[in-house]
């Protein structure tokens, strides 16, 4: 396993864990993800933490036969990139069939693990 | 540059040295010429646990010259050819090496998967299980929903690289395939299959650039100028981007470049462009402004880019067909464009008394592209 550990991503997975999933805004509205040190669409630098929205919406999604090797005993499975109003993520769709999976569908935060590592992952409502 | 293919029990230097012999050669010079060299790799310190690759590719084709070894993923060498063209350009050097090197064969799929990913987001998207054909697939279901179509486009694409490599000694994919072999293949990442997807290959490619004065002096063969440099860059992670069906990289890369070349996208008669999957062709022509956004996904149907069409893409085989060993494709695609313009291209008589050709080379989801226009030397 290769680390990218980063702890001001842990404390983005932490909150989401906890229930209380936040982004980074600027004076300007501009929401991004951390870690981050300026605005990336405007440059400010006075960053600060705002309650992200509970739910958002799949844009675009992919069924994933051929696995990351980490995934390998979890294949298919579906990654989406879901629009949760400030800023977009990207997820791993679990619980549900990925039959069962549409652009438009409303989705909200977890967080799943695979060898030892968290990510972000979405569930239905 | 040598044949793109599975060479696993071949070290990156023995490639890269075959490429570079192989250019010094064909430019009618020695190593000693060799002012600089720029040299694109992407995970040679993963596959072959091999760092400061530089120098270790000049030694190998017989050059101690100042080494540059430049990584920004599947754009490596496009980046490579880019520096070398600059400092011919600025009057710093007046031979240039650009090349590029990748090993992918030696390590198993799964090895080889996970080496591609890493030119994505590690905390974004890695982690979540977005390997390098689920990136683009993203894009590709993305462009359907905004745009329209749908597999079948998709296939006549890869039928068509296919087609365009079967005379290209050096494809790594000499096969003729049919839009059903695409669209029933095992799905890699829906909406994408295993022959919307280009190879894991093995190779290297190598391209000596000189200036002007220096070709003159020296009574050398140099029947193609590089006339155009551009470079674009993106937010790194897809889901950072106003869209996920457009790359404003290559864009921005193509206005760049036409502008210094002094030419308009109407003026190419040949194209190179990073298909590493069949959607990126699309999303290429599309940000070259060679078609309107949500036109190129019916052009191969169409017959329009097919090598019998008014503006043939990827006559090599593209990444398709020819295949990607990463780090080499950018001054691959050079190397072929400007055989394309020479006539030396064994698909050179799909095209009449070319003048302008355009390669377009991409890392990532495109956070970096290159685009190149060359020109037939007057």
């Amino acid at each position: 396993m290769t680390d990218t550990s980063d702890s001001t991503f842990a404390s983005f997975l932490d909150a989401i864990e906890a229930g209380n999933p936040f982004y980074l805004t600027c004076p300007n509205d501009h929401g991004s993800l951390p870690p981050k040190r300026i605005c990336p669409e405007c440059t400010e630098q006075t960053l600060s933490k705002e309650s992200l929205p509970e739910t958002g919406e799949i844009v675009t999604y992919t069924n994933v036969a051929v696995p990351a090797p980490r995934f390998r005993d979890d294949s298919p499975y579906v990654t989406a990139i879901a629009d949760f109003g400030p800023i977009t993520l990207t997820g791993q769709l679990q619980g549900v069939d990925s039959d069962d999976v549409q652009i438009g569908q409303t989705v909200q935060l977890t967080v799943g693990s695979a060898d030892g590592e968290r990510f972000v992952a979405f569930e239905r409502p | 540059m040598t044949a793109f293919g599975e060479h696993p029990d071949r070290s990156g230097r023995d490639l890269f040295a075959e490429a570079g012999l192989a250019a010094l050669e064909d430019a009618g010079l020695t190593p000693d010429d060799v002012d600089e060299v720029f040299y694109g790799n992407f995970v040679g310190t993963l596959s072959e646990n091999q760092g400061h690759q530089g120098p270790l590719m000049s030694e190998a084709f017989g050059s101690t010259a100042p080494a540059k070894r430049i990584e920004g993923a599947c754009a490596s060498s496009g980046l490579a050819i880019r520096e070398a063209a600059r400092v011919v350009r600025n009057g710093e050097a007046d031979v240039v090496v650009a090349g590029g090197m990748e090993r992918m064969t030696n390590m198993d799929t799964a090895g080889a998967t996970a080496s591609l990913a890493v030119a994505a987001d590690a905390l974004y998207e890695v982690r979540p299980g977005v390997t390098f054909p689920a990136a683009y697939a993203l894009m590709a279901r993305a462009y359907f929903e905004q745009f329209g179509g749908d597999r079948t486009d998709l296939a006549h694409i890869a039928v068509k690289n296919h087609e365009n490599a079967l005379v290209n000694d050096h494809a790594h994919l000499q096969t003729e395939i049919s839009v059903d072999d695409v669209t029933e293949a095992p799905t890699v990442a829906d909406p994408l299959g295993l022959y919307d997807a280009c190879p894991i290959s093995d190779g290297a490619s190598a391209v000596i650039l000189t200036s002007d004065a220096y070709a003159e002096h020296h009574d050398l063969d140099a029947p193609v100028a590089i006339t155009g440099s551009g470079q674009g860059g993106d937010r790194m992670a897809l889901q950072d981007r106003d869209s996920f069906a457009k790359t404003p990289a290559t864009r921005d890369a193509a206005q760049e470049a036409y502008d210094d070349a002094t030419v308009v996208p109407d003026d190419i008669d040949v194209a190179e462009v990073h298909d590493c999957f069949t959607i990126a062709e699309v999303l290429a022509l599309e940000a070259l402004d060679l078609y309107e956004d949500g036109e190129a996904i019916g052009a191969a149907r169409r017959g329009e880019t097919t090598r019998d069409g008014p503006l043939p893409v990827n006559l090599s085989g593209g990444l398709k067909a020819k295949g990607h060993p990463v780090g080499a494709t950018g001054t691959a695609q050079i190397a072929a464009v400007a055989k394309l313009l020479a006539g030396t291209h064994p698909r050179a008589d799909a095209l009449d008394s070319p003048t302008v050709g355009l390669a377009q080379n991409a890392g990532g989801t495109v956070a970096s592209a290159t685009v190149h226009v060359l020109e037939v030397v007057e």
